[in-house]
């Protein structure tokens, strides 16, 4: 065979070959590799030979046909390692300039970078304490009504429990918990608090909180048993032993310690002080046929959470199918209900989507992402700014280039050396950016009141790890494309006319660079402007009633009658009413109404008769509730206009007298309401009414005219605690509900803001390194322009002109994305929200610019002043 | 006697590279075996077993000439050693012998 052989074997793997191979042996295996694969070529076609040689080459990656460790290139590599570093450092001390504004710029962004890491490695260390956790799930309810989006919720049934022990196999434990244990612990004169949760036995079979006292078996399986947290039960009862003694909780029920728990870990997605055994809530209300229906039914789901531990090797997805299965044969019972349910993971529970009736507090999958995206921007803007001006000193560094070039190093080692360089950099960086962490890690906490119950942020060893991967990392991004280009740079090239030539290719990468970092800040800027007048538009939003000097009072399980009187005679107090929630801020309330054969889901609000007139609703017909001193059922209630439509009750006029059922009782239709907004903003109004029930009311509203307001609150206090000396007052003001129901937008515009301010001042400090780079590159075409009489001005609009295109472009860019951004994504669904104005779009734009006028024409000026003699005669 | 001991695949390898005589290397080897013995082997299992030999003393080899087909590269040649085929002629020994013992009738 003469000709020269046509079919190449995979390169990659011939590459492959050579890199591990000792050369010792390498050539005639190579060779036999390769008689092989001719002939294979001819006899089984050129993709079976080349399948064939891949797959040989990759049998012989053996011991001893692998290199063997060779020290003596390792020192080398040191050596040069050693110098890499040398260079680098003195490079880095050369230009303190460039040096420190990537420095800085570096720091400030890796600080959110550290925060980010940090905070997303504690979300996900939640819930990893307990023992076989990967097989523990929830089951969550989904809920869908009619043909309305389906809501999913953290809770399920009762008898899903049942359900699950009866149908679903696989199921290795089970534990079934409810809301709304607890209440006031009394021992002896004693007086304590507590809250947690009704649970079954099969407790601690699913978890593994620590178990300090008591079997774990059996400590939930007797009727009037209660689990305290150590921490509790050193309230109650201080350093006696609390094991097997009994205490009064709530009205008279006698409760007898059966076990001590660990107060749960931090790291726990929920918490409680105290547990009740599971058979007394089950006594207390299954009782009669309302009992059993209670206990049955499908739809009485919002209160009650199922854990089961699966067995091993069952698979999730069987069991999600029988359980939906499951939950279409039980919905069909209801007309337009399904509720059916799946399992959710016990990891990640915390960072899981946010789900309604949850029980303890989640972060939401979707909020880590966009911070982990906005972290991103940041980093990127910083790792910009180092790129940019990196290639755009490498007109400087070209030289060192070519001479290091003709001493005789390769490729690798100039891409090695710069990429030292970068990497030196970042740890730099690193430092600051720690120092940063720990200032902003406080105000980051602070944010919310629901961050800082459940975050810590604590920095564990391993974290350091994380960071110093992390500045690497960044190190080598933000190193790479600069080294690549260096490290590819012709020798003669480079050595000869270093200025000129095609070492400006990169100009327009360098462009797109500065343009997608503005675009970045001025998006950031315009969406902190938005997010704020979308929050000063809740707050002043007319809802349909008033809120102003209106004191909401909790009234903690007191007697309302009592309270009332203790409020009635301080004169500041106008008016007092009561009802069972505060509307407005996110809360509602749900029950089934029908009319004829129609029925709908209500939202309500369960008032007394003053209600009305102390809010300022307006009742456009009929007439608000009287005072009735009786303790019968309910038989009245005031619709609002949207509930008339909804039936097809006719006109407010008309729909008076009517008869509605509610909850089994017949209720006479006796007033409505002018519409307003029961809920939060973004949700509509719905179906609404007033009931009155004279033993369901939660809170004492105050209408207080008072010039003297803290004089005014303190006389509160004490008349609170004149009634109620165990729990302290718990008041806010209704326009303080409705400010910290709207503090999603705050904490939204906080964060975007600061982030805001961040990439605006790295990619200033980036615009201040290339004004500072052309200007000083430029400085002898500026001298010759300005011997030739060019103005001061003229010179400025010249240097200038430049980076305003760019800013430009930047702007006709982010404008339109973050308007459609916000229009179609964000508010899109809101029901009540703030046009964007041209305001808020172009404020952003004109800060930018401010901005960047302020950096470059600095520069410039000074360029343009300078004395040309002095520049021209130095040549 | 440890060392001299030969495996049934080494001994096998060895007995090619006999038959093969001046034309023993790589792939003729690995062909050979795939043709007389029915087996596919792999190449690297070939190479394991025909480096072990020459640690053991019982091949040598060296660097032949190179060509079109192996991309330029060198053959190299396995000849087996004195020491080689003493081991052959002992294993041999060693299974006459008990061939020998097996009464007739246990093969039909």
């Amino acid at each position: 065979m003469s000709k020269k052989s046509a079919h190449q074997p995979p390169r990659w793997a011939d590459r492959f070959l050579e890199w591990y191979c000792r050369s010792e042996i390498l050539e005639d295996l190579q060779g036999d590799l390769y008689e092989h694969f001719e002939r294979n070529t001819i006899s089984k076609g050129k993709r079976k030979a080349r399948q064939i040689y891949c797959l040989d080459v990759i049998k012989f990656f053996r011991p001893y046909t692998i290199k063997k460790f060779k020290i003596v290139n390792n020192i080398t590599s040191f050596i040069m390692f050693k110098n890499y570093f040398k260079t680098s450092v003195r490079s880095i001390a050369r230009n303190k300039l460039f040096s420190a504004i990537n420095v800085i710029g570096l720091a400030v962004s890796m600080s959110i970078g550290l925060l980010m890491i940090t905070f997303i490695s504690e979300v996900f260390s939640f819930d990893k304490f307990h023992k076989d956790g990967d097989r523990v799930y929830r089951v969550n309810n989904i809920y869908q009504e009619q043909q309305e989006d389906p809501t999913p919720f953290a809770t399920t049934s009762i008898i899903m429990a049942d359900r699950i022990k009866e149908s679903i196999p696989g199921v290795e434990s089970q534990v079934l918990m409810t809301r709304g244990f607890g209440g006031d612990a009394k021992l002896d004169d004693k007086i304590i608090p507590i809250s947690g949760l009704w649970a079954t036995e099969g407790f601690n079979d699913v978890f593994s909180f620590e178990i300090l006292q008591g079997n774990p078996e059996t400590m939930l399986s007797e009727p009037n048993s209660i689990v305290l947290t150590d921490e509790t039960a050193k309230k109650i009862f201080g350093d006696t032993d609390p094991m097997n003694q009994t205490f009064i909780l709530g009205k008279e029920d006698l409760y007898t310690v059966t076990g001590i728990i660990k107060k749960p870990p931090f790291n726990s997605h929920f918490t409680f002080q105290a547990l009740g055994s599971y058979i007394t809530y089950t006594n207390q209300n299954r009782q009669g046929e309302r009992g059993e229906n209670w206990y049955n039914a499908w739809n009485n789901m919002w209160m009650n959470y199922v854990y089961v531990k699966l067995a091993p090797n069952t698979d999730v997805n069987d069991v999600n199918q029988k359980l939906l299965a499951l939950g279409e044969k039980e919905s069909e019972k209801y007309e337009h209900l399904t509720i059916t349910s799946e399992l959710q993971p016990l990891y990640g529970m915390m960072a899981g989507p946010d789900l309604s009736n949850n029980i303890g507090v989640s972060i939401g999958g979707a909020v880590i992402w966009v911070l982990a995206g906005f972290t991103l921007v940041v980093l990127l803007s910083a790792g910009f700014n180092y790129t940019n001006l990196s290639i755009a000193r490498s007109l400087k560094r070209a030289k060192e280039v070519g001479v290091r070039k003709v001493v005789g190093a390769t490729k690798r080692q100039v891409f090695n050396q710069f990429i030292t360089e970068a990497t030196i950099i970042s740890v730099i960086a690193l430092v600051f950016a720690y120092l940063i962490f720990m200032f902003i890690k406080p105000h980051f906490l602070g944010l919310d009141p629901s961050i800082e119950r459940s975050l810590q942020l604590e920095i564990t060893p391993i974290l350091f790890l994380y960071f110093f991967i992390f500045a690497l990392a960044v190190g080598l991004l933000a190193g790479f494309v600069p080294a690549m280009f260096l490290s590819k740079l012709k020798t003669v090239q480079a050595l000869k006319n270093a200025g000129s030539t095609k070492l400006f290719s990169k100009v327009n990468m360098r462009k797109v660079l500065i343009v997608i970092q503005f675009t970045l800040s001025m998006a950031f800027i315009i969406s902190a402007s938005i997010a704020y007048t979308q929050f000063k538009y809740a707050l002043s939003f007319d809802l349909g009633f008033k809120t102003e000097n209106v004191l909401n009072v909790e009234l903690q399980n007191n007697d309302w009658q009592k309270i009332e009187t203790a409020f009635a005679s301080i004169p500041e107090v106008q008016m007092i009413s009561k009802s069972a929630m505060i509307p407005s801020v996110g809360s509602t309330y749900l029950v089934d109404m029908k009319y004829n054969n129609d029925s709908t889901e209500l939202f309500y609000n369960t008032i007394d008769e003053n209600y009305i007139d102390l809010m300022d609703h307006e009742i456009i017909a009929g007439a608000n509730f009287t005072n009735k001193s009786f303790e019968g059922e309910e038989s009245e209630i005031i619709l609002n206009e949207e509930t008339l439509k909804r039936f097809n009750l006719g006109t407010p006029n008309e729909a008076i007298g009517k008869q509605v059922e509610i909850d089994e009782n017949s209720l006479t239709v006796i007033g409505v309401v002018r519409d307003f907004h029961y809920d939060k903003l973004d949700q509509g109004i719905k179906s609404f009414g007033f009931r009155n029930r004279s033993n369901s009311y939660y809170y004492v509203n105050l209408k207080l005219n008072s010039s003297d307001l803290p004089a005014t609150m303190t006389k509160i206090k004490n008349a609170w605690n004149e009634v109620d000396p165990v729990h302290e007052l718990q008041a806010q003001f209704f326009d303080e509900n409705i400010e910290s129901a709207y503090s999603q937008y705050v904490i939204m515009g906080t964060i975007v803001g600061f982030l805001a301010v961040l990439t605006v001042s790295i990619a200033a400090l980036g615009l201040l390194g290339m004004a500072v780079y052309t200007a000083e590159t430029r400085m002898k075409e500026i001298s010759i322009r300005k011997v030739l009489g060019a103005t001061e001005g003229s010179l400025v609009s010249l240097l200038t002109r430049g980076f305003m295109w760019l800013l430009v472009i930047s702007a006709a860019l982010a404008i339109p994305l973050t308007y459609l951004l916000f229009e179609q994504q964000i508010l899109n669904g809101i029901e009540n929200r703030a046009t964007i104005g041209v305001l808020e779009l172009f404020t952003g734009v004109i800060i930018i610019f401010g901005i960047g006028i302020l950096t470059i024409g600095s520069q410039v000026r000074r360029a343009a002043k300078a004395n040309p003699a002095q520049t021209l005669r130095s040549e | 006697m440890k060392g001299t001991n030969l495996g049934e695949f080494e001994e096998i390898a060895l007995l090619t590279i006999l038959v093969l005589k001046d034309d023993a290397y790589g792939v003729s080897i690995k062909r050979e075996i795939n043709e007389q013995g029915k087996r596919n082997i792999s190449r690297g299992a070939l190479h394991t077993a025909l480096s072990r030999l020459e640690e053991k003393g019982l091949l040598t080899s060296k660097q032949g000439q190179g060509n079109e087909d192996r991309g330029g590269r060198p053959k190299r040649y396995y000849e087996v050693t004195n020491k080689g085929l003493a081991a052959l002629q002992e294993a041999k020994e060693v299974r006459d012998q008990l061939w020998s013992q097996v009464p007739a009738f246990s093969l039909k």
